[in-house]
């Protein structure tokens, strides 16, 4: 008996550790818009494709904890967000309903080796493109350009951008792309610099001032400060170009060219504006259009 | 190759990162780990239970919660303050590593003492050796040599351990991979060179292990 209610007690606060998200979302609300399901789709000469079609569904590559982007719903299991919008939209010009596409959370380190294995369809979560990149995947898009920017706690006026950063202690995910730009230009001193496993805990330290900047895109910190818009708040100066592609395997280029078309349909006609508006635009900054790198 | 060569600004300073939290860690965990053992078979029953709710409690606990409590809720306690102390993360991964290996450690070292002959301690206790006496030179050295075997495996484990510090601001080798993936490098070939920097910082152990096996070779 006694061990039962050890084992409950060390149960009950690993998850009240574990426990650390903040939850809600900011997509809640208004609903983004459903798409019109596409008929008698063909891709030909995409491999990608062909393994969607005898599987009958699509499994899309995703974040699982980007408010605003890739979030999932803790309770009802539901994923929200700009880049879920996206990925749906393409499902649906890919001629798969909603009830059709399963969505599989991949953390950034893994990315590259799900696309390759095949684990995923197609990835849309916060995926900059990159040269190094596309040799190991391939990337349809961007679909939204984002910018490495600073989180900074409502009352700090003294960031101001990443040249005010010097002695402030500085946080974002560990080895990240927007951590690494801060140790190559020496924004900060290395002491000050702190990488943990993912955004939300980075923000709970902002919060609990043992930082003064949670750095990466403006898009994922945007999402943070639209759940808490009295605590924090985006400098809003983005020092770097983030574009964000869907990343494909390399050689399907066929089914990119698709990708590619559906995403220009979707941003020179009405699709993408109203999925930003109801998804991202809720923290109340615009974005620009996104033009289609074709390679 | 190249990936190993294009990033050795990353293996370099990864690896040495590795070594010092294993040995920092390594040394505090085995000092902790022969006193938890030495609590544990003391003759005083406030000291054994609290020898025994120690090991239970720190060797259920995942190791990643215990970091978690000292990267994120101790501090809350404002014992210590983070920003004024810059390694604040380098030494919580070390007290995390050494209490959590420390359970471990009791635990083997206490299957060594009760290789020891009971007779032995009666003995001791009977030429008029007090408990510390009997403890430190008759039952403690021969325990040592009974568990070689498992303390260097405990001690692998701590080294492999160590890489669970990448998630809480240290920089080591369980980071490099992080890194490469954003570089764009080939995580696979990544990797496999971690692993062999794994290989090759465990053959000396090994090696250790062997030498001190056949010197410290017990006929019973």
């Amino acid at each position: 008996m006694r061990v039962r209610t050890l084992a409950v007690a060390l149960l009950a606060s690993g998850l009240a550790l574990t426990a650390c998200g903040k939850e809600g979302s900011p997509g809640e609300g208004t609903p983004a818009p459903t798409q019109a399901v596409a008929q008698d789709v063909k891709v030909e000469g995409s491999p990608t494709f062909d393994k969607i079609k005898s599987r009958g569904k699509v499994i899309i590559g995703v974040k699982e904890d980007q408010p605003g982007l890739g979030l999932k719903d803790s309770k009802t299991g539901k994923f929200t967000g700009f880049d879920i919008e996206i990925a749906k939209l393409i499902a649906a010009k890919l001629g798969f309903t909603e009830d059709k596409i399963e969505y599989k959370a991949i953390a950034s380190a893994g990315r590259e080796q799900a696309l390759i294995n095949g684990d995923v369809d197609y990835y849309v979560g916060t995926y900059t493109i990159n040269a190094k990149r596309k040799e190991q995947i391939g990337f349809a898009g961007p679909y939204f350009t984002a910018g490495q920017d600073l989180l900074v706690r409502k009352g700090d006026d003294s960031i101001k951008g990443p040249d005010t950063l010097k002695g402030k202690k500085v946080c974002s995910v560990t080895g990240s792309t927007p951590i690494q730009y801060v140790k190559t230009n020496a924004l900060t001193e290395p002491e000050n610099i702190l990488e943990f496993q993912n955004y939300s805990q980075c923000v709970q330290q902002l919060d609990q001032g043992a930082v003064d900047a949670v750095t990466t895109d403006d898009a994922i910190l945007k999402g943070y400060a639209s759940l808490e818009p009295d605590k924090f708040r985006v400098v809003g100066k983005p020092f770097t170009k983030e574009p964000y592609g869907v990343g494909l395997a390399k050689d399907d280029k066929a089914l990119r060219t698709k990708i590619n078309d559906i995403l220009d349909e979707a941003i020179s006609g009405s699709a993408w504006q109203q999925i930003y508006d109801a998804t991202l635009g809720k923290s109340g900054s615009s974005a620009d259009k996104p033009v289609i790198d074709r390679y | 190759m190249d990936v190993l060569l294009d990033n050795l600004d990353l293996y370099g300073p990864g690896f040495l990162d590795t070594v010092e939290l294993f040995l920092l860690s390594g040394t505090g965990a085995l000092v902790l780990g022969v006193v938890l053992a030495m609590l544990r078979v003391s003759p005083v029953p406030v000291l054994r239970a609290a020898g025994a709710t120690y090991v239970t409690i720190v060797r259920n606990t995942p190791l990643t919660l215990v970091f978690f409590f000292f990267a994120f809720a101790f501090p809350l306690l404002g014992i210590v303050n983070t920003r004024d102390f810059g390694s604040y993360y380098f030494v919580a991964a070390v007290i995390a590593l050494t209490l959590y290996t420390a359970a471990f450690v009791c635990e083997v070292m206490r299957a060594g003492i009760n290789t020891v002959p009971v007779g032995q301690a009666e003995a001791s206790r009977a030429l008029g050796l007090t408990f510390g006496q009997m403890l430190g030179s008759v039952v403690l050295p021969q325990a040592l040599r009974a568990v070689v075997p498992p303390m260097v495996s405990t001690l692998n484990a701590l080294l492999k351990n160590t890489t669970i510090a990448a998630g809480f601001s240290v920089f080591q080798a369980g980071s490099i991979s992080l890194n490469l993936a954003e570089r764009g490098e080939d995580q696979l070939v990544g990797l496999a060179w971690v692993a062999l920097f794994f290989v090759v910082l465990v053959i000396p152990m090994t090696l250790l292990q062997r030498s001190l096996e056949k010197r410290w070779s017990i006929a019973r």
